[in-house]
């Protein structure tokens, strides 16, 4: 059964143009993705083609001025503000993209206490957390850690850590392999799809193709705001990607790893 | 021939080492890769030698001599995010005016548009504002250019297009270039050698 | 927060447009004020004349705001008062400004302990009552309009002088900064075209929301008789005289003068507010 399901989604900006004239600038038009029990598809497009709006709307965190038409269903369920609170955290999680989501003054321990009490996880215990921080190849120690101290690829892992104590359906992961080397991206794509292979749905928004290719089911193209191709991760892995649309197979021809042709 | 000789630094006395007794050489027209995990400071060595940051010991020099302090530094920097380096208050015309006025082949040579002199920085995509600092940059003083993950922000089209027109520049211009990438396949396309810290 | 809702074009209900409000409030002031001026320069005469057959004479359609116990317009006192304030006002936010200016050029620019020293002047001078430092600063300079402006200048500064260091840091920091200077750019054209379009309007800001301040501080150092002499049409000195009046039921005297003074204020904050929103890049939404 479908998990989430995203009907012509389109998110507008209201800003000023001049003085006095208002004007609406569409950033994401006309989206249309479903994603079911334990899928894990990609969201791939360039910085600005509108991939965080997606998590953003999906996850009710869009700032004021955004207008937002179509629908999100999730369960079949349509998602308003009120509904999408209730479900945020404990039913979808975000992996949120950069380390200033994590608080720097409580140690890993403490944050992971915090997320387990917001969903309402009774007799959480220091095994409990442990084993969070286990499943992503941390042991103990990091439960006394401090943010600051934690490198780029550790963040990431108690990010995810923090997302799975909700034991979530739908995760939802924002760029969670900026800037961090192939060895670590690699590793933080896998736990992603372990969590697919759990039975959850995910969505990894990226702008690492190859990598996104590499461990997800589908792969959806943004182009300024528009989805232009969802595609089989398979068809690309086939004879070049031969059997793409003429975008999707543009890209990955210009990878450097292939012909590196504009 | 750019060089740094047993270069180090940190942010301040207390701090601890970023880059420890590090060592490079380019030569003109050569474009060497430098690769490695994130964290081992290959963006510091970047902005230490385009002198955004200076050593803390050791020297960077230009055929030899350290630059002038005052004038057009030889050595150019480009990061990952051209919007941090671009004045939001000024047209993208005025950006590029700064450094030099470019002639009407490198500006096509670079696949920037004329139309995009008159928009504003945030007005202009990822792509199309890092080919604006590209060609700020490639001012007749330039011998060398340091390119910090200048592609990783951008699609694989983009990013090649790029790569294609800023290659063909300065080898025709015998510039210097150190590419910054942990993409190693890319480095392995666009690099003559590739250092790894 | 916007809701994400229904299938069919859900778009919240259109807001009423604040900034067009703000502009338009910041437009309708500046012109009152400008009016005031006006009046106030054109006058001549009016208000000073004595008339001792219109003593305390209630407001009337020939004096709209009554007259004093000499039978002076108290419409024209009034307006003259407010001049009067404007003069100040504008005279010690400027100096307000340019003090401001210089602490947070040295202490974003000088040396740390130099940056040391600013704060602890901002701290000591916010830490103080006000109104006691106004006094003091005024008495000591012996009174006076030009007494007042001393003062006010010197006890409005530290708000601004904060805004315009952490402004400034953040210029130094900005990478574009970086890069003029390693095209060779000398500091003077990095501070005129880097620095000065960015600083200026904050600046401006700064010195318009000041004014309500400083005519507010005029008129209660003049009032309490520590600021202007009691022989100059201020606000401070009207209402200072209007309490000898109050309990023989001459309200006229303290109310308009007071009202007056109040939207002045309001007018400047409002000017001040649209000023603002107009400069700041993150106003330019909703």
């Amino acid at each position: 059964m479908t998990l989430l399901s995203v009907d012509r989604l389109t998110v507008a900006f209201r800003r000023y143009s001049g003085l006095i004239d208002r004007v609406d600038i569409d950033c994401l038009a006309d989206l249309t993705l479903d994603v079911a029990r334990g899928e894990m598809v990609a969201l791939f497009g360039a910085s600005g083609a509108g991939k965080s709006l997606f998590a953003h709307a999906v996850l009710g965190l869009l700032p004021p001025n955004a207008v937002v038409n179509g629908s999100i269903r999730f369960e079949g369920e349509r998602l308003d503000a009120s509904r999408i609170a209730h479900l945020r955290g404990r039913r979808i999680a975000l992996v949120p993209q950069s380390l200033s989501h994590l608080d720097p003054l409580a140690t890993v321990g403490r944050q992971i206490g915090w997320a387990a009490k917001r969903v309402g996880r009774k007799g959480f215990t220091r095994e409990d957390a442990v084993a969070a921080l286990n499943r992503f190849g941390l042991d103990e120690l990091f439960l006394e850690s401090y943010p600051h101290t934690l490198s780029g690829g550790m963040a990431r892992r108690v990010m995810l850590a923090i997302a799975s104590v909700g034991d979530p359906d739908l995760v939802i992961a924002d760029e969670p392999t900026n800037g961090l080397d192939p060895v670590n991206a690699e590793k933080v794509f896998g736990f992603l799809r372990g969590f697919a292979d759990d039975g959850k749905g995910v969505v990894v928004i990226s702008h690492d193709l190859a990598a996104a290719v590499a461990s997800a089911d589908r792969v959806a193209v943004l182009r300024d705001g528009a989805l232009v191709a969802t595609e089989q991760a398979a068809t690309f892995m086939r004879n070049g990607g031969e059997g793409l649309t003429p975008y999707a197979r543009a890209l990955w021809r210009a990878l450097p790893q292939h012909e590196f042709r504009a | 021939m750019l060089e740094a000789r047993d270069i180090s630094f940190r942010y301040g006395p207390r701090d601890p080492l970023v880059v420890q007794g590090f060592d490079l050489a380019i030569g003109p027209g050569e474009v060497v890769g430098l690769a490695g995990p994130s964290g081992r400071g290959k963006s510091t060595i970047g902005r230490l030698l385009a002198r955004h940051l200076r050593p803390t010991a050791g020297a960077v020099t230009v055929n030899g001599a350290q630059p002038p302090a005052r004038g057009f530094n030889p050595v150019q920097f480009l990061s990952q995010t051209p919007i941090f380096a671009a004045n939001p208050r000024w047209t993208v015309g005025r950006i590029v005016g700064e450094a030099w006025t470019p002639d009407a082949d490198t500006v096509h040579g670079l696949g920037v548009r004329p139309a995009w002199f008159d928009r504003f920085p945030h007005e202009l995509s990822g792509g199309e504002l890092q080919r604006i600092t590209i060609l700020r940059a490639l001012a007749p003083g330039l011998r060398y250019l340091i390119a910090d993950e200048i592609t990783s922000m951008l699609d694989p089209l983009a990013q090649a297009e790029i790569w294609k027109a800023l290659l063909g520049l300065v080898k025709q211009r015998a510039i210097g270039l150190l590419a910054i990438s942990h993409d190693a396949h890319l480095l392995g396309r666009v690099a003559d050698r590739v250092v790894t810290v | 927060m916007t809701a994400v809702a229904d299938d069919c074009c859900v778009t919240p209900a259109p807001r009423f447009g604040t900034r067009k409000a703000v502009l338009i409030v910041a437009a309708l002031a500046a012109a009152g004020l400008a009016a005031v001026i006006v009046f106030a320069l054109l006058s001549g005469d009016a208000g000073v004349v004595t008339n001792f057959r219109a003593r305390l004479a209630a407001p009337s359609l020939f004096h709209p705001f009554g007259t004093d116990a000499l039978g002076r317009d108290m419409l024209a006192r009034t307006l003259k008062g407010l001049a009067l304030s404007f003069r100040v006002g504008l005279f010690a936010a400027t100096a307000s400004t340019v003090i401001a200016l210089v602490l947070a050029l040295v202490a974003a620019g000088g040396p740390r302990w130099a940056d040391a020293i600013v704060a602890y002047l901002v701290d000591m001078t916010m830490g103080l009552p006000h109104l006691v430092l106004l006094i003091l600063i005024s008495f000591a300079f012996g009174g006076g309009a030009n007494a007042v402006i001393i003062a006010v200048a010197l006890t409005h500064w530290p708000r601004l002088t904060r805004i315009l260091r952490a402004e400034i840091l953040q210029l130094r920091q900005a990478e574009y900064v970086t890069i003029s200077r390693n095209f060779g750019k000398s500091p003077l054209h990095i501070a005129r075209h880097h620095f000065a379009p960015h600083l200026i309007p904050q600046m401006l800001v700064g010195l318009v929301l000041m004014f309500p301040h400083a005519i507010l501080h005029e008129a209660g150092l003049t009032f309490l008789g520590f600021g202007i002499e009691p022989t100059t049409p201020a606000i401070g000195v009207l209402l200072s005289e209007s309490l000898r009046y109050l309990t023989a039921g001459k309200w006229w005297l303290g109310l308009f003068p007071g009202l007056a003074l109040l939207i002045a204020v309001l007018a400047f904050d409002a000017i001040g507010n649209g000023l603002r929103t107009l400069t700041d890049p993150r106003g330019s939404q909703s």
